[in-house]
């Protein structure tokens, strides 16, 4: 087997199980491409070679025996940074965190190992995941493979771009506002937002705890409904798990069929402010899913408009509670015990260092939306927008089968661009954002290049609660048909790096 | 809706333990003004009897069995720690001398 890089995950599990290829080759094939175009990429924040090669070799031992192994048995992935693996580096692409090594597995890497999934390392990603361009890292910004001055999207920069550069077939992200859907639109990758409470939190550094959810990343989607099906499923660790049967998402990214289903195109996000060659791609992809058979009606959520706002006072509001913990006492950064200063003194000088702006930022917003005087007017509020935005979502879904949009206004901006304007930050994850306040699933799919420049165009697929599954009946069947009409997937007209 | 004053910011600085310098207080209270104006747009939803949601599973109170299990041992807790002392997290002056 050939071009080792460049096999989806499927493929290369199969060839693994068949012998036709070593765990330890593809592993060792996705390392050499780390060494080779990391240096441009900065796609991961850390590797660790020899532990990646001794979980390939045990794979292959398994292989050697017989023991049946799972679907993605010897598959190498990039893990994101905020999820703790025991005995690695875990920084949440912050400072406060640099060094720490975490005493336990998180849920989703237990079911990683459990898959016989080889971790190579983990990727960069926006500090604490507040971001939308993977530039709020700590450790330096993340590029995008389709032009190294862009953004790779955020929070999860670094998983979307190490599928970009070849440098893993899987990786894992966390979406709270659209960090995994919006890297797989700017990085011509597949990535998937499930339902809330269907993949474990469990050792997820948290973010906003009601909003936060893990979720799989890969180049087709049927790879991802296979590293979906590895990581869902109920956890007694995680109290908001759901404790009902995965939908079945591999079934359904084989079936890949629209015919008879009903498409809900959502007024709200598109159009106006949204990119000409975003709005063109988006509008073929509506004419070949017609042409597929689905029906596409448009439908109204208008209390959409003030998803961004909701979301930019609940968000903060829970950030700043959930990094209360980070205060230098039991882990992580200590500034200024010199013996003289007391605890809360050395508290605000940790925090003042080990915090960025972004940070920062969000922490005081939360801080004000809870205070004394304002909670009814900005948190509350924000609340029973959130209660109307789940009631457009039930409305509509009464409707349809599924509602898409767009998944980010633009393609890929350039690195700096808007770095310093938070608002122009925040506009990003516009279309993503609704889904993450309902708690419903959503996927991002490559639906072709901006004429303009160049760059992918994502398109969002938004599900009700527990029917995951139809993100991948309708994703799949809009991927082969683009894939037929190109003779390839999108990703393959990346360039070399 | 109130504008956020430099005096907020500091104030906001002290609530959530963040030593913030001068510049950052200029730079904070401009930003968290712009931000605030533009997320105010939510009070135009008269919203009276529209109930409040804080997460997206209407789920109480999920226990479970009250058994015990293993843990992380006292040398893992105390493993990240940035002091310890006598198998302890140790900790800055938490009480004022006088």
């Amino acid at each position: 087997m050939s071009d080792l890089i460049r096999q989806n995950a499927s493929v290369l599990a199969n060839a693994i199980a068949t012998k036709e290829v070593s765990a330890v080759e593809v592993t060792q094939a996705h390392l050499d491409r780390i060494t080779a175009v990391d240096d441009k990429v900065h796609a991961f924040l850390h590797v660790n070679a020899q532990s990646a090669l001794d979980q390939a070799k045990a794979v292959d031992a398994k292989v050697a025996s017989g023991v049946p192994l799972g679907p993605l048995a010897g598959v190498p992935l990039g893990l994101k940074d905020v999820l703790a693996m025991k005995g690695e580096p875990t920084t949440a692409g912050s400072r406060i965190l640099e060094g720490w090594r975490p005493p336990y597995d998180s849920t989703v890497v237990q079911r990683l190992r459990a898959a016989d999934i080889v971790i190579l390392g983990k990727t960069n990603m926006d500090e604490f995941a507040m971001g939308s361009s993977t530039e709020h890292s700590a450790y330096g910004a993340t590029h995008n493979p389709w032009d190294l001055d862009r953004i790779p999207g955020g929070s999860g920069g670094g998983s979307a771009a190490a599928l970009a550069a070849f440098e893993a077939p899987l990786a894992i992200g966390t979406d709270t506002g659209g960090s995994i859907r919006q890297p797989a639109s700017v990085t011509g990758t597949v990535g998937v937002k499930p339902t809330y409470g269907g993949v474990s939190r469990y050792g997820q550094i948290a973010l906003a705890s009601s909003l936060d959810q893990p979720g799989p990343c890969a180049r087709t989607v049927l790879d991802t409904a296979l590293l979906h099906a590895a990581i869902a499923g109920y956890d007694p660790m995680d109290s908001t798990s759901i404790n009902a049967a995965v939908p079945d998402v591999i079934a359904a990214a084989q079936r890949a069929d629209v015919r008879g289903m009903k498409i809900g195109v959502v007024k709200e996000l598109g159009g106006d402010g949204y990119q000409a060659g975003v709005s063109q791609r988006y509008a073929e992809a509506l004419e070949i899913l017609q042409g597929l058979g689905a029906e596409v009606i448009e439908v109204s959520c208008p209390s959409f408009e003030y998803a961004l706002g909701a979301y930019y006072l609940i968000l903060p509001s829970e950030a700043s509670s959930n990094l209360a913990r980070f205060d230098g006492m039991r882990y992580g950064l200590r500034v200024g015990d010199d013996g003289n200063n007391g605890v809360e003194q050395v508290m605000s000088m940790t925090r003042e260092a080990g915090f960025g702006p972004e940070v920062k930022r969000r922490i005081m917003l939360g801080t004000y939306a809870l205070s004394s005087g304002y909670y009814d007017a900005y948190y509350g509020q924000a609340q029973k927008v959130r209660t109307l935005i789940t009631r457009d979502f039930n409305a509509a879904f009464e409707q349809v089968d599924v509602l898409v949009s767009p998944t980010a206004p633009t393609t890929a901006f350039k690195l700096g661009e808007k770095l310093d304007d938070p608002i122009a930050m925040y506009l990003n994850d516009v279309a993503t954002i609704p889904v993450n306040l309902a708690g419903i699933g959503a996927m991002s799919l490559p639906i072709g290049l901006a004429p303009e420049d160049g760059l992918p165009v994502g398109f969002q697929i938004m599900a009700p609660a527990m029917a995951d599954d139809r993100l991948y009946l309708a994703g799949g069947a809009l991927e082969a048909a683009l894939t037929d009409k190109w003779g390839h997937l999108l990703i393959e007209e990346a360039p070399e790096l | 809706m109130t504008s956020i004053s430099r005096a907020d910011v500091a104030h906001l600085g002290r609530l959530a333990r963040l030593e913030l310098t001068e510049s950052e207080l200029d730079h904070y209270s401009e930003q968290l003004d712009v931000i605030l104006q533009s997320v105010a747009r939510i009070s135009e939803v008269a919203a009276d009897d529209i109930p409040p949601m804080s997460h997206p599973i209407p789920m109480v109170n999920v226990f479970r069995d009250d058994v015990v299990k293993p843990s992380l041992t006292r040398e893992e807790a105390l493993a990240a720690a940035p002091a310890t002392e006598d198998d302890r997290f140790r900790v800055p002056r938490i009480l004022d001398e006088e």
